[in-house]
């Protein structure tokens, strides 16, 4: 992580907002359990738990989205009712969700305008005003009637921040603000975060990466199971260092017993690199991508002039900012996408012209980064979409027929095998929490027959243990059965921890390939945002 | 062929035109509201049988075309309430709920029609018209585009009206928003629901209006199932439309004008079956849809139900 | 334990029996409420419709003729819903067929074909009619993604039109003063069950549903068609030809549909007149989702829905109430099974708790 250690000044006590009780119950959840929490001005305060510790929750009452059952929330001492998301924003409370929420066919300054009382013609001049003002503070330089479709991630996020602020700079909350910026990105957004905490905003920063958390915040406040189970004071974190306040943490999420080593370094993103298993890169290539190009839609990246070698028993990493083709890459491996160009070569075989299902039958898997909307079929049972990439083939079917008794007992088999948390194998898929859909689709796509498997962020979404688990799958499928293996992230950490070598990639086509030794995080950065050519 | 280019021919596709395009026009410009916040309203068809029956039977009780169009309006815009209710609040879906409101459009009004007018089938006297000084008096064109009611006027000033509010007010962003990422505009604090429940009630009034012009100033009488497909062409217009009300004004005079080419050919006294006539129009839907569909462009929550915390 | 299960059971059998009956019975309430509205005796006119529609021998019997164009065309519809395709054109497809079919079959007979090779040839040519009819529409929908509902509904409107030129132009019989077809003579039509009044289609009509009930939940393409219904990107994920399988589904259906025309010429009509369209499709539109899609509750909802029909036929001869009424009784069961479902989803989400 490229981010400064922020010096830590004496932060203001001036109280911005304060919880005391506030409880939340969804059916058979208690998602905030009597939460007492003080967020002050001029201080950066991180929130952290594992998914399902109660953090969103916490957000969606502050930014007006859900009522708490029971509890209170005082702002300036006086206790208010946050009953909208208007509510919210008029009272100085804004929130930048982790999922970009503009619209893209609108600009900058329409953007900026939504909201206002719909009755009302929109008053250019005011909010252009009101632009400057916020692009002064954030040092931000946006086109005001550049459609937002058109702008990078990064600025996108700029834009939000401007929005959150728009009535008023009492509470900025960001929920995972880093997961789709560059390295690049997370430095500029760290300066923004510092500034405004300085300005006097209470800035409330939601992450599961504890070296951001110790990086950013003043102060660290631990949920679990919709509990504040631990704080760390801006006193406590001036004293410890880096490893002390991971220490820390993590006794507070897991219970100090649980933490377990491999956990740990999971947790924050310093596994070792897997132990070299050399591999040999003397014989052909698995894998040979050659000069494939693909055709795009309104707003997608195509596939230009790529070229990707992967060796059997081989993890090859590739990172880039999201939207600079890898979707294509992946699905044009998978025989989703048709290339308009170039070839492909399957240990020695020409699978160019291959769909999907040949593809599936010389060895290619592929996992998606999209389980729900593209991996699986939310409707139908955990057995059918153990078997979805077979249908029609022995054997479960015969002669056209399904065979459903056969299809159940597989999927009672696979079930226990990968530890699926699920009522029954006939359960509909999309009732399972994301961990146990991602178990399921490993369970599809990693059989013995795989010679090469494509992970489309494998880890996205996922939380810490499911996490771990899902990297230590990948890296099992390389060593023992000799697949070539390509996993797509977009978080560093993850590439670093489990490939061989990490390729970038930028505007559709391999900009370079750096082997996973010292110093390649350097090398993948100045890669990405195009300082080397390589 | 000489026949066809007299102005007696011309002055009349030109009126059928506008006759036979005004009620696409408002239909489809009500569509283009509910699209673009994205509610795809099925049911237009019914809403517009509604305001031809309600609108028909307040002109003649009360014989005022102007009650006629306002109670037309109003009664569309009840069916679109039933739309509200059932898919906006309760996130039904859609088709099926659309399904239903043409279904009970048609067969409602058809039974009331059998209940009330049926026997005796009463006609309205014609609407007055307003003359544009200067212009009406233009051969060929002068009568039939420049000597109408003051809702044609009123129906082709429409889109330039749309077109300021969807650019120019909040209104217009929030439509937009509410169709193209709802999410967004809940986190923007403005309400999803009310938005798009507003816009569905708009297309009601306005499809109702549109069935009421048809039953009062086109027809002159109400007739069972006389939309005859007025809603579903209109849903066409809106959806190539593209969100841009103009193009709805140009398509509805160009459907308007292929509709009323029976009438305009009788005049010219070329004799044509009606059948081989009617079929013109959605036989150029079809064409359209082949040749330009690929452009069609509809909002990518169209028809997607708005549950906060599922984006 | 197994008591209290059982008694788990029990209820949620309850509760299913429940949403079916529901809403039929607040729609045919409000429904009676419309009629006292208009002036006319609700029980009156519902005692009407169940003694002709279902207690009299000939009604019953006319009730279940009706039948065998219904579950032709319903048996096409599960087909293109469960595939996610609104096939709203079925009307256009069932008329088209069904013009051809009255047009073919007497002058194949005249030209002394067998009465089974008459039968199975207009079968065949009315299966390809309907296909042919949908062609454009899946056309639309798999190669520019245009929303189907809109192009079947064109189609459908097109189809009625060209039904009633073709009927009046090209195979009007000339010998009658109604433009209308040629008449296939009563011994010519589809055999008669026994001593009843039922033809045999809708035995066809019953093996059909059946038979697409089984397609659906027990083959291979069955469960490639209800993926791609689901959610298209999914099938292409699993390698299913999404494009392919849309023009299937569509042919499918509107066949089909095209069957249920010839059925109802062949069986009933024995001849078109122009503008003769019953609209049946948009009316077993609504009973495909009361019947959430399942075969055996499709027969069901078409059977209690013929027997509305044929009852309502007499009423509107007997007791002055239109056979429009019958539309407005539709409607208010699709809003009502919709307001049901939405009740008893709440129900489910607060059980789950």
């Amino acid at each position: 992580m490229g981010v400064e250690r922020s010096p830590r000044g004496e932060p203001g006590n001036d109280v911005a907002v304060a919880l005391s009780g506030v409880t939340k119950r969804f059916p058979g959840v208690v998602a905030n359990d009597g939460i007492s929490l003080t967020f002050r001005r001029g201080e950066v305060h991180a929130l952290l738990g594992e998914n399902g510790a109660g953090k969103s929750t916490l957000i969606s009452i502050l930014s007006g989205m859900q009522q708490p059952d029971e509890g209170e929330i005082r702002i300036a001492g006086r206790a208010v009712r946050i009953a909208s998301p208007r509510a919210a924003l008029k009272l100085g409370i804004g929130t930048v969700y982790q999922h970009v929420l503009l619209i893209p066919s609108l600009t900058v300054l329409e953007n900026l305008m939504l909201g206002g009382p719909w009755w009302r013609p929109l008053d250019r001049a005011a909010t252009l005003k009101r632009f400057e003002e916020l692009s002064g503070l954030l040092s931000a330089r946006l086109d005001p009637d550049a459609p937002v479709g058109r702008l990078s991630l990064g600025q996108q996020q700029q834009l939000e921040i401007m929005r959150a602020l728009w009535h008023g700079e009492l509470v900025l909350i960001l929920d995972e603000p880093t997961s789709m910026l560059t390295p690049q990105g997370v430095r500029e957004l760290g300066v923004v975060i510092r500034r405004l905490r300085d300005h006097g905003v209470a800035v409330v920063f939601i992450t599961h990466k504890l070296g951001e958390a110790y990086e950013l915040a003043d102060r660290i406040t631990v949920l679990r199971l919709g509990k504040v189970v631990g704080e760390l004071a801006p006193g406590q974190l001036r004293e410890l260092d880096e490893r002390q306040v991971v220490d820390a943490v993590i006794g507070f999420m897991f219970g100090r017993r649980e933490a377990g080593e491999a956990l740990e370094e999971t947790l924050t993103g310093e596994a070792e690199a897997l132990p070299r298993h050399a591999v040999d890169r003397s014989g052909a290539p698995a894998l040979a991508l050659q000069g494939a190009a693909t055709r795009g839609e309104r707003g997608e990246c195509p596939l230009q002039e790529a070229e990707l070698e992967v060796w059997p028993g081989e993890i090859l990493g590739i990172a880039g900012i999201d939207g600079n083709g890898q979707k294509h890459l992946a699905e044009a491996l998978a025989g989703q996408r048709p290339l308009s160009a170039g070839r492909m070569v399957l240990n020695g075989r020409d699978v160019t012209g291959m769909e999907v299902v040949q593809r599936r039958s010389v060895g290619v898997r592929y996992i998606t980064d999209e389980r729900l909307g593209e991996g699986t079929a939310a409707a139908h049972s955990v057995a059918t979409n153990l078997v979805l990439k077979q249908i029609g083939r022995p054997p479960f079917w015969a002669g056209g027929l399904t065979r459903w008794p056969a299809i159940h007992r597989h999927a009672r088999e696979q079930i226990q095998v990968h530890d699926v948390r699920t009522p029954s194998e006939q359960t509909p898929i999309a009732k399972l929490s994301g961990g146990n859909i991602q178990k399921v689709l490993l369970a599809r796509e990693l059989d013995p027959e795989a010679r090469l498997v494509i992970f489309n962020k494998p880890t996205y979404g996922l939380d810490l243990q499911n996490t771990k688990l899902a990297r230590d799958r990948i890296r099992a499928g390389a060593g023992t059965r000799g697949a070539a293996l390509v996993v797509i992230s977009n978080e560093l950490d993850e590439l670093l921890e489990t490939c061989d070598r990490i390729a970038v990639m930028d505007g559709g086509t391999i900009v370079g390939v750096v082997e996973n030794a010292p110093g390649a995080e350097a090398a993948i950065g100045r890669l990405m945002i195009g300082a080397d050519a390589a | 062929m000489e026949h066809l280019l007299t102005a007696a021919f011309l002055g009349s596709l030109l009126l059928g035109a506008v006759t036979a395009g005004v009620p696409l026009l408002l239909a489809g410009l009500g569509e283009q509201i509910s699209e673009k916040a994205g509610v795809l309203n099925i049911g237009l068809e019914g809403m517009m049988l509604f305001g031809a029956y309600f609108g028909f039977a307040v002109a003649y009780q009360s014989g005022s075309f102007a009650l006629g169009f306002l109670a037309g309006g109003a009664a569309g815009a009840v069916a679109a309430l039933v739309m509200v209710l059932l898919c906006v609040r309760l996130g039904m879906n859609q088709i099926v709920v659309g399904i239903a409101i043409t279904l009970a459009g048609e067969g409602l009004t058809a039974l009331l029609h059998y209940f009330t007018f049926a026997r005796s089938y009463p006609r309205l006297d014609k609407i007055g018209t307003l003359a544009v000084p200067g212009l009406s008096g233009l051969p060929v064109v002068g009568d039939a585009l420049f000597n109408r009611s003051l809702l044609v006027y009123l129906a082709v000033l429409l889109p330039f009206a749309l077109i300021w509010v969807f650019r120019r007010t909040q209104f217009g962003l929030n439509l937009q928003a509410a169709g193209d990422k709802p999410a967004a505009l809940d986190a923007a604090g403005v309400s999803v629901m009310g938005t798009r429940a507003a816009a569905v009630l708009l297309t009601g009034f306005l499809g109702g209006l549109g069935g009421a012009y048809l039953s009062t100033v086109g027809g002159g009488l109400f007739l069972p199932f006389m939309t005859g497909g007025a809603g579903f062409i209109s849903i066409v217009l809106a959806m190539l439309a593209r969100g841009k009300p103009l193009w709805v004004l140009f398509g509805a005079f160009l459907f308007g004008a292929s509709l009323s080419l029976t009438t305009a050919m009788q005049v010219a006294g070329i004799d044509v079956p009606t059948d081989v006539i009617q079929m013109l129009p959605f036989a150029m839907v079809i064409l359209v849809l082949v040749v330009f569909g690929r452009h069609s462009y509809l909002p990518p929550a169209l028809g997607l139900p708005y549950h906060r915390g599922e984006r | 334990m197994a008591g209290l299960q059982e008694k788990g059971r029990g209820a949620e059998a309850a509760f299913t029996l429940l949403r079916v009956l529901l809403p039929v019975l607040l729609a045919l309430v409000v429904g009676g409420l419309i009629l006292v509205a208009l002036g006319k005796d609700p029980l009156a006119y519902y005692r009407f419709v169940v003694e002709r529609g279902l207690l009299s021998p000939i009604g019953l019997q006319a009730s279940i003729t009706r039948m065998a164009p219904l579950l032709l065309i319903a048996a096409g519809l599960i087909v293109a819903f469960r595939a996610g395709l609104w096939n709203l054109g079925v009307d256009g497809q069932f008329l088209l067929a069904a013009v051809f079919v009255a047009a073919l079959a007497p002058s194949l007979v005249a030209g002394g074909l067998p009465h089974i090779l008459v039968i199975l040839v207009c079968f065949a040519v009315a299966a390809a009619i309907g296909a042919a009819w949908s062609v454009i529409p899946a056309y639309l929908k798999a190669e520019h993604g245009i929303n189907e509902i809109i192009s079947t509904l064109m189609m459908s409107f097109l189809g009625v039109s060209l039904a009633n030129v073709l009927i009046k132009l090209p195979f009007n019989d000339p010998s009658t003063t109604v433009p209308q077809t040629a008449t296939l003579a009563v011994e010519d039509r589809l055999a008669r069950l026994g001593g009843t009044t039922i033809h045999w289609g809708v035995l066809l009509g019953l093996a059909a549903v059946i038979g697409v009930h089984y397609l659906m939940s027990r083959t291979s393409l069955g469960l490639k068609l209800q993926i791609v219904g689901s959610n298209p990107r999914t099938a292409i994920h699993a390698g299913i030809d999404v494009r392919r399988l849309t023009f299937l589904a569509f042919a499918i259906s509107a066949a089909f549909a095209g069957l249920g025309g010839a059925v109802d010429v062949m069986g009933v009509q024995g001849t078109i007149r122009a503008d003769w369209n019953p609209a049946y499709g948009i009316l077993v539109i609504p009973l495909i989702f009361l019947a959430r899609f399942n075969g055996w509750a499709v027969i069901g909802f078409v059977f209690f829905f013929a027997v509305l029909m044929i009852g309502g036929e007499s009423a509107a001869r007997r007791m002055g109430v239109p056979t429009f009424y019958v539309l407005v009784q539709v409607a208010l069961l699709l809003v009502f099974f919709a307001v049901v479902e939405m009740l008893d989803h709440a129900r489910q989400k607060r059980r789950g708790a």
